[in-house]
């Protein structure tokens, strides 16, 4: 693991992959979306408005996927000092800040003719309200020392506290009864949903994984090459 | 160990009371916000009874906020808290001292004033037994992890403002249970229910804030 401590290992491989997973992602987020919206039936209640979920579902998977990500990253950096782990964590929040942000906003908008309001304070939304929190906090931290290494450290053990909030998110419609309907997709006995509407689901859920690779490849580049900069600049300064 | 630790609570407690300002300003914090809600919402009975319980809960929650930047920064600026790093006890022991001491001179006037408030906002008598016990059972969580909050944003820019940020997405589950309680026993129903849950976060805090904390005064010491 400690091989990819050197940016230049984790380059090697992380920059011949990205063609890759651009291409994946632009043909399953293509394929997911005709077979979400033109492809699929209609729902025998709700009408054109289940085809919300094939956007909101995956960024709600995506949103707990992310943060599930940064506490991993986060708990290696500070476990084995791992550098990598700390740029990973800083660079998801904010892609994990959005998809927690369309979640909420396509839930509302499928809210209001469903449910004939736009928000309840019920169990689930609640939580993933305070996910949506935690990543502003987040990003707040890592942003307020002069230092930024400090900034990174301090905010993984920020991310690592905060991730008791998703088994909460997980399992808030079994814990209370809520008004967002239950899991219907990951369950004991099988997935509750007709394959019609499982596929486009699972493909567009396979394009937003692959969103976040390949958004998550690019900012660590950037990020990357920002330390770079910042050492000739400071070895010149030094001269 | 034990000693150690009572001497850093004795310390933490005995600076804050010479200094007492800091008591008032919280305890007329929490009554000032309180008193501030039968003005903007009118002073109707039975409106103030049916919002006792979250207001009294939110202002208190907002006055802890107020008080957790005190917390490790005073000990930070001086240098107090590289010597209690360097120091045989456990850091993780130092910061649960601390966090008593905190409790101590915050949760306890909480406490106290809380029901004196409740009576203001005609707060139903059915509602006063739990109102106590789901504060006991509440404000220590609440200096626990404000600890972590506040362990968390030494030596950051804006450090106040950011510790409400990161610490009252985590006070939200004592919000919700604690009320939970209060409007259960206001209704006749159990509220034990709700303070168990409210026992068990407290029994999870317990140990994992004060391990949180001192990972984080660990950072900023680097």
């Amino acid at each position: 693991m400690h091989k990819y401590a050197n940016p230049n290992q984790f380059l090697r491989i992380a920059n011949p992959l990205l063609p890759w997973l651009s291409g994946l992602t632009v043909l399953c987020m293509g394929m997911g979306l005709y077979l979400g919206l033109f492809a699929s039936p209609k729902d025998y209640q709700q009408g054109e408005t289940v085809r919300i979920m094939y956007i909101h579902v995956p960024s709600a998977w995506m949103a707990m996927f992310v943060y599930g990500s940064m506490a991993m990253a986060g708990a290696t950096a500070l476990i084995w000092r791992h550098p990598l782990g700390h740029m990973i964590a800083k660079a998801s929040a904010p892609v994990g800040a959005s998809f927690t942000m369309i979640c909420l906003l396509t839930g509302s908008l499928w809210g209001k003719p469903m449910w004939g309001t736009w928000w309840v304070w019920d169990a689930r939304l609640t939580s993933v309200l305070i996910l949506f929190f935690l990543y502003i906090g987040y990003i707040a931290l890592v942003n307020a020392f002069d230092d930024s290494a400090r900034g990174q450290r301090t905010a993984s053990v920020l991310v690592l506290v905060g991730a008791v909030n998703l088994p909460i998110i997980k399992f808030s419609v079994d814990w209370w009864n809520t008004l967002h309907q239950p899991a219907s997709v990951v369950r004991m006995d099988g997935p509750a949903v007709h394959p019609s509407m499982l596929w486009p689901l699972l493909i567009m859920s396979i394009g937003f994984t692959m969103f976040y690779f390949v958004v998550l490849i690019l900012r660590l580049r950037s990020e990357l090459a920002a330390t770079k900069i910042r050492n000739i600049r400071l070895g010149q300064a030094g001269e | 160990m034990i000693r150690a630790m009572g001497l850093i609570i004795a310390r933490d407690v005995r600076l804050t009371l010479r200094q007492g300002t800091d008591i008032i300003m919280i305890l007329m914090f929490f009554l000032i916000a309180t008193a501030l809600f039968p003005l903007g919402v009118g002073p109707e009975p039975n409106i103030l009874a049916r919002m006792a319980s979250g207001v009294l809960w939110v202002c208190a929650l907002l006055a802890a906020v107020l008080s957790l930047d005190h917390l490790f920064q005073a000990d930070y600026d001086d240098g107090s808290l590289d010597l209690l790093t360097l120091g045989p006890l456990p850091l993780e022991l130092v910061v649960l001292a601390k966090v008593a001491a905190h409790w101590v001179v915050t949760g306890l006037p909480l406490i106290l004033a809380a029901p004196v408030l409740a009576l203001l906002l005609n707060l139903p008598t059915d509602g006063y037994a739990t109102l106590f016990m789901s504060m006991a059972l509440g404000t220590p969580i609440l200096s626990l992890m404000g600890a972590a909050g506040a362990a968390l944003t030494l030596g950051a820019r804006r450090g106040g403002a950011l510790i409400a940020l990161l610490v009252l997405p985590l006070y939200i589950p004592v919000l919700i249970f604690a009320v939970g309680a209060m409007d259960a026993a206001i209704a006749g129903l159990p509220a034990k229910p709700h303070l168990l849950i409210l026992a068990a976060v407290l029994a999870t805090a317990l140990p994992l804030a004060p391990w949180a904390g001192a990972a984080a005064i660990r950072q900023s010491l680097d």
